[in-house]
């Protein structure tokens, strides 16, 4: 084990794979002389050389359907979207391409390739830099949709994606890069696409989360341990799609009560999706109504660290007393 | 620079007499399974028809240069000529037409006309228009890598030269110098928009220059030219030069699909007027003159079309449809990860 931020984790396992596997080329906007704009690919030009390190010109789309060719032809491209929030004019090579491309074959040509994009706010990162997109993506299928939330997840979630013979959209909330440290398993350590990852054991609630959330809902869970006593079990999704609700439902029947907590603005978000399967297969296991905690419905994250702080925290402390309403109703 | 690309001897291109009787074979097959598959249509048998009437001349001219079994195809769906080119059959043409179970495209599950083969190396495409050009930049890009020699063959209307995908696929490939040929069928109409109203040049091929390119522009109803202009642009490519872009003059005789009306864009006269420039009276005439073909010929030629044609359409519409069931498959690979 050795101890890593999360962005760390991400850089050292694509190294390792690239120096692993000359079928893997990453391509993307500034990945190459400059080594990322988060520096993800700092010194992989020097050391894997232009042939596989492509700076690419400015233009998604055209990034993303790139790789899909060559991904078609025996390479796995790793695709970087510099930030989320410029995905969208890829949005068509996305859906209609690489997500249909497996089923509009019956099965003959396929599109193993990822595309890592760094998203989510509170980084003082405004309209455009601080996007949440999941739901977009885990509305359709034929994609897999990522989001880690610890290093070691991201590295074994990142591995397992490369190898994934599929496209893979993986998504790397930017509060976490460098906030968010924890021990990650030397080697190549692989974590299947799909099983969510209970992160703190409880009775009193479960709280399903993921991404930079997921680490709000911890703190929140330890402080009402800690204060009150109320045990908060943590219920990390990790993969939006394919949607792991065997863990979710089972954490649900034990404490009878949950709560749903997202970034992304609240209607239409991933939380929906998990609420609503909740209250579908558990609701007769349910001690209280579903609680859902998304972002306000305002277009984007604002800019103003006033602003910003809202969407972030609406109101204080509203993590820590929605989960104690909860548990107490 | 772009430059008019005209009609060469077929010694002096390395074709042989064999080799334009199979050309021409090839485009008079794209012809008759048109005339047919539009009978299908109006029998209730097949809901969508996408007419290839006019185009063969550009197709067989170009595809010709690529070598099947091992350069790539990056078709669109008006690309009947260049598909049998790659070695699709009419049977497994009339597979798709009538969505059967084995339809090498999809199993039914697209449209006809969405081309699509491993076996065969044709890429598959959807119907957004261009989205396929990026795609044939990867291929090459992934081809030239690994030091294979394969040249990937790209084509498009000049509709989809308006859409940012084909900038982007297009100034990808020349940056890198890829083994492509970006091929543009030209044939003056994005559905019922004229060219005209899609931009303000006169050739498609002009644009190469705003990517540092070869521009060729050539007769589509001149088949040798076409595959005089496509050799040129494949030498090119496995020489490492990069790409070309070929622009073909071609017309379509007949509306855009089986639902289009062309009637309300387009003036009869129009069409009437290029029909007498149709790639297959021409080609025909050159063969006469050289002796390849004469009109008894011709006719026991067009006869034996016909019957393998309405065979195949015979051996398709008995083909099982797909297993409803089967509708849920191919989400992601079968086998996992």
């Amino acid at each position: 084990m050795t101890e890593k931020n999360l962005v760390t984790a991400i850089r050292d396992t694509l190294h390792e794979e690239m120096a692993e596997d000359d079928r893997i080329v990453l391509l993307g906007e500034d990945v190459g002389a400059r080594g990322g704009v988060f520096k993800v690919s700092e010194g992989f030009l020097d050391e894997f050389g232009p042939g596989r390190v492509i700076d690419t010109p400015l233009a998604e789309s055209g990034i993303v359907g790139i790789a899909i060719g060559m991904a078609m032809d025996g390479l796995l491209p790793i695709a970087e979207i510099e930030f989320a929030d410029f995905i969208h004019p890829a949005f068509d090579q996305i859906v209609s391409e690489a997500a249909r491309m497996r089923y509009r074959t019956a099965g003959d040509w396929g599109v193993p390739m990822v595309i890592r994009a760094p998203c989510g706010g509170g980084i003082h990162g405004a309209l455009y830099h601080s996007q949440s997109i999941e739901a977009f993506y885990a509305h359709v299928p034929g994609l897999k949709v990522v989001m880690p939330s610890t290093p070691a997840d991201a590295a074994g979630l990142l591995r397992t994606a490369i190898r994934d013979p599929d496209p893979v959209l993986f998504l790397e909330h930017k509060k976490c890069y460098r906030l968010i440290t924890g021990d990650v398993p030397d080697g190549a350590d692989l974590i299947p696409l799909g099983p969510a990852d209970v992160k703190r054991g409880g009775d009193d609630l479960t709280v399903v989360s993921y991404g930079y959330e997921l680490h709000r809902c911890l703190d929140a869970a330890e402080r009402l341990a800690t204060e009150e006593g109320i045990e908060a079990e943590v219920v990390d999704v990790r993969t939006l799609a394919p949607l792991d609700t065997e863990t979710i439902l089972a954490s649900v029947r034990k404490t009878s009560k949950v709560v749903v907590v997202y970034e992304d603005n609240r209607t239409y978000g991933a939380g929906a999706e998990i609420a609503a399967t909740i209250a579908e297969e558990a609701l007769f296991d349910l001690d209280a109504p579903i609680v859902r905690i998304g972002g306000p419905d305002i277009p984007a994250m604002p800019y103003a660290a006033a602003l910003e702080h809202f969407y972030m925290e609406p109101e204080p402390d509203r993590l820590v007393r929605a989960m104690r309403d909860l548990a107490r109703s | 620079m772009s430059a008019q690309v005209t009609e060469a001897a077929p010694e002096a291109l390395g074709l042989t007499g064999d080799d334009l009787l199979a050309m021409y074979r090839a485009m008079l097959t794209a012809r008759l399974i048109d005339e047919a598959a539009l009978r299908q249509n109006r029998m209730g048998r097949a809901p969508f028809v996408v007419p290839v009437s006019g185009h063969e001349g550009c197709q067989i001219g170009t595809g010709w240069a690529l070598r099947p079994g091992t350069d790539v195809w990056v078709p669109y769906y008006r690309d009947l000529g260049i598909v049998l080119r790659a070695g699709l059959t009419p049977y497994e043409f009339f597979l798709g037409l009538f969505s059967k179970a084995d339809d090498p495209s999809s199993g039914g599950r697209q449209m006809p006309n969405h081309w699509g083969s491993r076996r065969l190396k044709i890429l598959s495409h959807s119907s957004p228009i261009a989205t396929q050009v990026p795609h044939a930049a990867g291929i090459a890009y992934a081809a030239r890598y690994r030091g294979d020699d394969v040249v990937v063959g790209c084509w498009f209307g000049e509709g989809a030269t308006s859409e940012g995908d084909w900038h982007e696929g297009v100034n990808f490939a020349a940056i890198h110098r890829l083994p492509v040929i970006f091929v543009c069928e030209n044939n003056e109409y994005a559905i019922s928009v004229h060219q005209t109203k899609q931009m303000a040049v006169r050739d498609v091929a002009t644009r190469a220059d705003g990517y540092g390119i070869p521009g060729r522009v050539v007769d589509g109803s001149d088949v040798l030219a076409c595959y005089a202009a496509m050799r040129e642009a494949h030498d090119r490519a496995r020489a490492g030069e990069g790409p070309t872009l070929v622009e073909c003059k071609t017309y379509r005789f007949l509306p855009h699909t089986s639902d289009d009306d062309d009637k309300t864009y387009r003036s009869r006269e129009e069409v009437e007027e290029h029909r007498h420039h149709d790639a297959l009276i021409r080609f025909g005439a050159l063969l006469r003159e050289r002796g390849i073909l004469d009109d008894a010929g011709a006719e026991e030629l067009r006869d034996q079309l016909k019957d393998e044609i309405d065979a195949a359409i015979q051996a398709a519409w008995d083909a099982p449809d797909p297993d409803p069931q089967t509708a849920l498959r191919h989400v992601f690979a079968e086998d996992g990860p």
